[in-house]
């Protein structure tokens, strides 16, 4: 059936380069940094050295006087609006007004006619602080007497979600094997090599222009006119191409694009800032450090029959996205297994620290990280296979998810199975030289999230004299190729090729308006919005072509940039000259529009019930490593992965995605992590803070990927997600391989070589060597 | 910036870059990176880390990869320069690494593959064989954090096959 389809299609499903990949490896790809205006005056941004401090003063008559020096800004130059994600979590100002809460928060900016002289101009802003006392531990943090970040959040409660689904008090009481476990994660970073650059302009005529990297623009879009308290018909977002985004600060407004704005109202020139690796390393924005309290009760052949969750994540200073960080944690218990019951409690604590928010995978990958884990602890001390465990428990097509997911294609015991297959499991496992092991892994994902707020996606389709589409979304390419699939969804209705679509950047005054590109939406949720418009667009084509043959509308199909007619192959025309046919005879636009919002049902944020996704992937995966005794540097030596993506639209970017979120997850098991003292981060620094390197991967042959194909009927042409969910069964995988390698069970993230050796001599101390 | 700094005399040097001559006058402390963006408008060099650890700013200086970031462009005054940019009269091996690059599904956001297309031209015009692991060692200096690296190495493996098989440049 999948050949069948395949062949099928003349557009979807083939191979196929990125639209903008000659552009960029041409060097000709244009990044916010790249910009230069007329005039164009360069910002820097003057940040707090104190974890938690009471802003008494600010002079910056030095800094204006700096020969060289535009403008300065501090936050009482705006309007003292917060503003921020979501409605009841607002706890972002342009720039701190009376409080720091965080080493590294944006107290003023200087433009200047180059960086040198803004930096200079740092120096010279006189800043007297009163320290206050600080707090970075989020249990510490929840204690009565613990200082105080925001005045709304008694006990820092930054957030708080609980919930129960399924009779969870009948299940754990009906379990034959309880174990309880507690796994903690670190603060990682997204990494991204582009850093955050944005250049503003206020026109005269009080028009506000931001040209930046957005990944979410019309987020950024509406938090700017939150923060800025003007109408938001005089903002306008421009994105440029983005350099790598991965969530966090691309999805939001940030201190350097209110600043960038304002610096720009005050000299009357577009003025630039760009972050150094040092800031973004430092500032917020980061994966939500996490303890995870796991209690699973299962019978006695290891069937899950209630999990009982309670976690506690250490927010940093302000909110970003965080409420629904720990709600996304709470709901993605519910799959890839099957738990009966579920019981969930979540605290998003307020610490001085650089604030969390979204990372691909978002809080899904925590989860999968001690829930994997744990699965593997629970199989060995029940003397049951780790495949076995894993498909006894796996979600089934046309489940029910006891908090309302709704469960359609979901090929997990395919997946399981083909990396069973790939990693010649049954030959490995167990059998492996001494401190050499593999391990077993899997996770899920959604494609893309109905919430309470901007969830729909549209787009519009013009069709131009000369055959060529031009395709307006809101959705944003970030490199994950949605600039490509769009337009091969566009093209393959249309029947002309991906290289006749133009794919246009978010430009906020004309394309129209989409939540942006986040939890793996776009491909769904944009293009099915795309399929509609671009069947729009064919339906008024046709019109016009029939009326030229002299042939019915249904009767015509869309082929080789040509129409031809079904009945009659004789009767045809070039898709071009109906069109500029219709333009000049009749005045017609060609212009279709198409819309997707995954049904009018929201789920309930308050009782976590509802179909959060309209698809559900699953993915499994294998790793084998290898643990150098001298060292305790755990290698990866091969990987095998499997996930059901639905059909893969583009083939060549599905692997991109998947590896990809792969090797960004070897990172967060391994190494990375920030280094935070008092608050300060000790490793702001791609020197310090290690990420995987070319040599880091496994050799091509030892690291296999397959799709297992499924047609998902509510998907564009049967896709689903496929850039973050197989990143999230990896750390587990990696942490069962050390296991099955030397014996060790972590259950804290990064497993760095000084953890394994330290572990290794705790281990020799206690005569218990490694096991063979 | 402070005066005494500022009173410090610009030199003249020739850049040599993709062929073109360029007189400049600069701060003796500018560094390549910055000549080659701000004074050449020579923007496919990008400006990532800034300390020479993720490679995205790398340029051939008479042919060896170098972190443009670290290097002062007054040491480049009179040396042969390639950027991203390439040549005004073509070059066939760094058109073909880019042509399998693009192929090869390599790029995603792009803001690392000027450096690795540079460095992939070095590599190829030493090692025009490369083994996967002189290809991993070649690349080793340079970040990527979308494509998890497979399909680079596949690129730069294609790039090695195609050149081989046109004899070489």
């Amino acid at each position: 059936m999948n050949e069948e389809l395949q062949s099928e299609y003349h557009v979807i499903g083939r191979p196929t380069p990125k639209k903008d990949a000659w552009l960029k490896a041409q060097g000709r790809a244009e990044y916010a940094d790249d910009i230069v205006m007329p005039g164009m005056l360069h910002g820097k941004l003057l940040r707090s050295p104190h974890p938690h401090a009471r802003i008494v003063s600010i002079d910056t008559n030095r800094a204006e006087a700096l020969p060289g020096v535009r403008a300065v800004v501090t936050g009482a130059d705006f309007p003292g609006h917060k503003y921020g994600n979501l409605p009841n979590t607002r706890d972002y100002l342009p720039l701190a007004i009376d409080t720091v809460r965080y080493l590294g928060e944006e107290v003023a900016a200087v433009a200047a006619i180059d960086e040198d002289t803004a930096e200079d101009a740092l120096d010279l802003i006189e800043v007297e602080y009163e320290p206050l006392p600080a707090v970075f531990d989020p249990e510490e943090a929840m204690d009565s007497d613990a200082p105080q970040l925001h005045e709304s959040a008694e006990r820092n409660i930054s957030a708080q979600t609980a919930f129960e689904f399924g009779d969870f008090d009948a299940g754990i009481a009906k379990a034959e094997y309880v174990r309880e476990d507690v796994f903690e994660t670190q603060p990682v970073k997204h990494g991204m090599l582009e850093p955050h650059a944005s250049v503003g302009l206020w026109d005269s005529s009080g028009k506000v222009t931001l040209w930046s990297c957005k990944m979410s623009p019309y987020v950024v879009w509406r938090q700017l006119a939150m923060g800025l308290g003007i109408d938001l018909g005089n903002v306008r977002i421009v994105q440029t191409f983005v350099g790598g985004g991965f969530s966090g600060g691309k999805q939001e407004a940030m201190p350097i694009d209110f600043c960038a704005v304002m610096l720009s109202k005050k000299t009357g020139r577009p003025v630039k800032l760009v972050h150094t690796m040092d800031e973004v390393m430092t500032i917020g924005h980061m994966r939500h450090p996490m303890k995870i309290w796991l209690r699973t009760g299962t019978d006695k052949n290891g069937r899950i029959l209630a999990q009982h969750c309670k976690l506690t994540a250490n927010g940093g200073a302000y909110s970003s996205i965080g409420g629904f960080s720990i709600f996304l944690a709470g709901a993605m218990l519910n799959i890839p297994y099957r738990v009966p019951s579920v019981k969930y409690e979540a605290y998003r604590i307020y610490t001085n620290n650089g604030f969390c928010g979204a990372l691909r995978g978002h809080t899904n990958t925590q989860i999968c990280f001690a829930r994997d884990s744990q699965l593997e602890l629970i199989a060995a001390d029940l003397g049951i296979d780790s495949i076995e465990i894993r498909h006894r428990n796996a979600i089934q097509p046309g489940d029910e998810t006891p908090n309302g997911f709704r469960i359609g294609t979901f090929a997990f015991d395919e997946c399981i199975d083909k990396v069973v297959e790939l990693s010649d499991w049954r030959a490995k496992h167990g059998t492996l030289p001494k401190y050499r092991g593999i391990g077993f892994g899997c996770g899920s994902h959604i494609s893309g999230a109905r919430l309470m707020g901007h969830s729909a996606s549209a787009a519009e389709i013009r069709v131009q004299e000369d055959g060529t589409v031009q395709l307006t979304t809101g959705s944003t390419d970030v490199g994950q190729g949605a600039d490509t699939v769009l337009s091969m969804i566009a093209a393959e209705v249309l029947g002309v090729e991906v290289d006749d679509v133009r794919f246009a950047r978010v430009d906020t005054d004309s394309t129209p308006v989409d939540p942006g590109t986040f939890g793996s939406r776009v491909t769904f949720f944009t293009g099915n919005a795309v399929k509609q418009a671009a069947e729009d667009a064919r339906q008024q084509i046709a019109e016009m072509a029939a009326e030229r043959l002299n042939a019915a509308p249904t009767d015509l199909m869309f082929r080789g940039r040509e129409i031809i007619n079904r009945r009659n192959a004789d009767q045809r025309i070039a898709l071009k000259d109906a069109v500029r046919w219709g333009a000049f005879q009749k005045g017609r636009v060609v212009a279709g529009r198409g819309s997707y919002a995954a049904g009018d049902e929201t789920i309930d944020v308050k009782t976590g019930r509802g179909n959060l996704s309209p698809a559900y992937n699953p993915s499994a995966c294998a790793v084998e490593v290898e643990v150098d005794p001298a060292t305790g540097q755990v290698t990866i030596v091969g990987f095998w992965g499997a996930d059901d993506s639905g059909f893969p639209i583009n083939p060549l970017a599905v692997k991109g995605q998947v590896i990809g979120a792969t090797v960004m997850s070897f990172g967060h098991a391994l190494y990375e992590g920030l280094i935070r003292i008092d608050g300060k981060v000790m490793n702001p620094s791609f020197r310090d803070y290690k990420m995987p390197l070319t040599t880091d991967i496994p050799k091509l042959a030892d690291f296999q990927h397959q799709n297992v194909i499924t047609v998902e009927p509510e998907g564009p042409y049967g896709a689903k997600e496929a850039g973050q969910g197989a990143g999230t069964g990896v750390i587990a995988a990696i942490a069962n391989a050390i296991y099955d390698a030397i014996g060790l069970r972590f259950t804290r993230l990064p497993m760095t070589s000084e953890a394994t050796m330290q572990e290794l001599q705790r281990l020799e101390n206690q005569g218990q060597a490694p096991v063979e | 910036m402070n005066e005494a700094i500022t009173k410090i005399a610009s030199v003249d040097i020739l850049l040599r870059v993709n062929g073109v001559q360029n007189d400049v006058s600069i701060k003796p402390w500018r560094t390549l990176l910055e000549v080659l963006r701000e004074t050449l408008a020579l923007i496919g060099t990008k400006r990532s880390c800034g300390e020479g650890q993720c490679g995205a700013c790398t340029v051939l200086v008479d042919g060896k990869p170098i972190n443009s970031c670290l290097y002062l462009a007054v040491e480049a005054h009179d040396r042969e320069i390639l950027t991203i940019e390439g040549p005004v009269d073509g070059d066939p091996a760094l058109e073909q690494i880019q042509q399998s690059f693009v192929e090869k599904g390599a790029i995603q956001c792009g803001f690392c593959t000027p450096g690795m297309v540079i460095a992939t031209k070095s590599l190829l015009g030493e090692t025009p064989k490369p083994s996967e692991d002189e290809i991993r060692e070649a690349l080793v200096g340079h970040l990527c954090r979308c494509t998890g690296y497979v399909q680079i190495v596949e690129a730069v493996q294609d790039a090695a096959g195609q050149l081989g098989s046109k004899g070489g440049d």
